[in-house]
């Protein structure tokens, strides 16, 4: 049953007018690509080349160091210049390799189509997804080979695609949308196919009729043999979390702690859909994505394909630069996004957003004692108590933070943006949330 | 690059709202009981907002040294001490009420966001008990619309009668607090606060429901209604028990909150040697608010009850 909606959130201003009319455009060739690799959730992969190598574009450069992680590929064709560690956008710096772009962009001969969906088994897409290196591309990069291959005892029936973009300022699933929809739908039937799933459900916020438009067309044209749905959503955020979008789809509520398998369901996004569309299409590893580069901050915000490994400095740049007051670099959407010390640090596979915020957004107000309001539980999404849980933190009483919920905070950020105290619960939660794991492997 | 990037936590956004536009918020609400009062008592219930507010700013501003206004909870303080005197105290029971209230009734609990206790009632308590003889008994005027400059008409109130008509208790025309007797006033304050989301249903809901349901085994319908109506209860109930420091913050520990508010003033009313009750049963649910916070954190996301497990 639908439901459209979940409990709680936070209806911020979407600023999503900026980029949201802007098409998708290649970004320009960047000189240089510095490739991380450990670009997802899991294990790191190891370099398969090294310095001095000519590599292709779409060639593996990265191999996988355990099951859960994905292999990483050349982004453009060229030579490999350095194997060093270099910043990361999730804060250490990462070994990565650097390759010098000679321009051609030759295509790697290993790359060809695959046999047509009809004739893969489930094992196979399992197979080609992992090949091609494809993760979440929400900004969670979680392997999706991992996620089609839920253990035995596990029955998927439903796969969600992930449109509702809820964070404000992006825009690229909303555009991958409305130019991609086929290979959306393409996409989802093999996810389809490599879990079993009986029901294909594309939840987009209301704020998109277009995108709606374009999908349920796509789905029409496309879906024949297939039983799948458009679900138009609430626009709320944070609508397209995990747990509150299969919530909205299908009224199911995943435990605490558990992951979307544990209701039948597996959850993947928009991009994540495209990639899996052209890795078996045309055999084509994941090597750019769709990055919106937008806030008040830069000079052209525009949509842009970005190769893997391209630093945003050289993306900003292109843009026109930042304008006179920027700021902040958020690499992300400004809800969850990660703040950037530097803008010498490369895109990859998680980056969603280059967001610029100007002086207006990051005036710091003093932090005053929390006036028990309750208005960050009214939003949180997890019905938890943040209030509570921050003040516990702050107090370094982590047992008591843990009793009113910090593991089961994902993050979303609705208490911070909320709270008329100005206290950080977030980052309160984010200090309890690691202190108590850490304690929990002890 | 020499630009300097900030870094911090995210979320990079930030609702427009803090605690001095909340208190303001509240304020506005209040605005329309507070001209009722001086509407119906004349210059001197003015002189009574005007003074409270005033004191309870000066104590918060030499406690704090923080400016005057500050964050505003101090002046809203004073305005809803105000509305729960009669409306022409002698001066220094006025500024008497607000520095208690101010001084030990807030910062004496550690200021803002700590006190257990309503601030402003905490302020009439001291009063009510310290001297009674100027803010409850014969204290009461005789409402004069437009009768800025009336003779002082000492009446009881109508909780001691019992005999006042249902539309002068709606509208107000009757003697009573500053800001208590217009139930019109105070739900168009209400609604405002809803509207803004400053407070919710269940603690006022559930507190009005229950002292209408005890009414009616007072005296059926009318005496419900008549309950709900006179006194404090709808000032107590709007804008008292819905303080945010001193409420749950739990759904169902507002719903406990305003069951406990409404049943002890009913108990105090019926029984009770005070013919109001309101003040005292706010400020004993106060007293066990971390209590029933503690009992009623809610069901997490996703999370099944033992009982149904």
């Amino acid at each position: 049953m639908s439901e459209r909606t979940f409990v709680g959130g936070i209806h911020p201003s979407y600023y999503k007018n900026q980029t949201a009319g802007m098409p998708i455009a290649p970004a320009s060739p960047p000189s240089q690509v510095v490739i991380p690799m450990h670009q997802n959730i899991g294990a790191p992969c190891d370099p398969v080349v090294e310095v001095g190598d000519e590599v292709k574009m779409g060639q593996k450069i990265g191999e996988p160091k355990g099951f859960v992680s994905a292999p990483i590929f050349a982004s453009v064709s060229g030579k490999v210049t350095k194997i060093q560690p270099y910043n990361h956008p999730l804060g250490n710096p990462v070994q990565a390799v650097i390759i010098e772009n000679d321009g051609q962009d030759t295509p790697y001969e290993g790359i060809a189509p695959n046999k047509p969906l009809e004739e893969l088994t489930p094992e196979e897409i399992r197979e080609i997804a992992k090949e091609a290196g494809l993760v979440g591309l929400g900004g969670a990069t979680f392997p999706t080979h991992v996620k089609l291959a839920p253990p035995p005892e596990v029955s998927i029936d439903t796969i969600i695609i992930n449109g509702a973009e809820c964070e404000p300022f992006l825009t690229a699933d909303h555009r991958i949308m409305l130019e991609r929809a086929d290979d959306i739908v393409y996409g989802l039937k093999a996810f389809m196919k490599a879990c079993g799933a009986t029901k294909g459900i594309i939840g987009i916020e209301d704020n998109k009729p277009d995108a709606i438009e374009a999908m349920q067309k796509a789905v029409a044209e496309g879906g024949e043999g297939y039983d799948l749905e458009v679900h138009s959503l609430h626009t709320k955020y944070p609508q397209g979390a995990e747990k509150t979008l299969i919530k909205a789809t299908t009224g199911r509520e995943v435990p605490p702690g558990a992951l979307p398998m544990a209701v039948n369901v597996v959850n993947q996004n928009t991009g994540t859909a495209v990639a899996m569309a052209e890795a078996i299409k045309l055999g084509k590893p994941l090597y750019e994505r769709v990055v919106t580069i937008t806030g008040p901050g830069i000079t052209n915000p525009a949509n842009l394909m970005v190769r893997n490994g391209a630093l945003i400095k050289e993306i900003i740049e292109q843009c026109g630069g930042y304008t006179g007051d920027a700021r902040k670099l958020v690499l992300g959407g400004p809800m969850m996004g990660m703040a950037q010390p530097t803008d010498d640090v490369p895109a990859i596979k998680g980056t969603s957003g280059v967001l610029i915020l100007t002086e207006e957004f990051v005036q710091e107000a003093p932090i005053d004692p929390c006036i028990k309001c309750g208005k960050c539980i009214d939003v949180c999404p997890m019905h938890l108590m943040p209030n509570f849980i921050g003040s516990a933190s702050e107090m370094e009483n982590m047992d008591l933070a843990e009793k009113y919920g910090a593991m089961d905070c994902f993050e979303c950020g609705c208490c911070t943006y909320t709270c008329p105290a100005n206290r950080p619960l977030v980052q309160w939660i984010k200090i309890a949330k690691g202190d108590i794991a850490a304690r929990r492997k002890k | 690059m020499d630009r300097k990037l900030v870094v911090s936590s995210s979320p990079h956004l930030k609702s427009p709202e803090d605690i001095q536009s909340i208190m303001v918020d509240v304020m506005v609400a209040l605005f329309p009981a507070a001209l009722m009062g001086v509407f119906l008592f004349g210059y001197q219930a003015l002189i009574t907002i005007v003074l409270a507010m005033v004191a309870a700013m000066a104590t918060e501003a030499i406690i704090m040294r923080k400016g005057f206004f500050g964050d505003g909870s101090a002046a809203l303080t004073g305005m809803l001490l105000a509305l729960v005197l009669p409306p022409a105290p002698p001066w220094w029971i006025t500024v008497i009420g607000s520095v208690v209230a101010i001084a030990i009734g807030k910062h004496l609990f550690g200021g803002i966001g700590n006190n257990i206790f309503n601030p402003a009632l905490v302020g009439r308590a001291v009063l009510v008990v310290s001297w009674g003889a100027h803010i409850a008994g014969d204290v009461w005027l005789q409402p004069q619309p437009f009768g800025f400059t009336a003779d002082l008409v000492t009446q009881a109130s109508p909780l001691a009668t019992y005999d006042a008509s249902l539309l002068d208790l709606f509208i107000g025309t009757v003697p009573g607090c500053i800001g208590e007797t217009s139930a019109l006033a105070l739900i168009i304050g209400g609604l405002w606060l809803l509207y803004r989301g400053h407070i919710e249903w269940r603690i006022p809901g559930v507190f009005i429901a229950i002292v209408f349901i005890m009414g009616l085994f007072d005296g059926g319908f009318e005496m419900g209604l008549y309950h709900v109506l006179a006194g404090g209860a709808l000032l107590g109930a709007i804008f008292m028990a819905t303080d945010m420091v001193t409420s749950p913050v739990t759904p169902m520990g507002r719903i406990i909150f305003g069951f406990g508010c409404g049943f002890i003033t009913m108990i105090i009313r019926m029984f009770g040697g005070y013919p109001e009750g309101v003040m005292f049963a706010i400020l004993f649910m106060n007293s066990v608010t971390p209590l029933i916070d503690n009992l009623t954190v809610p069901k997490k996301f996703g999370e099944v009850k033992q009982s149904d497990a």
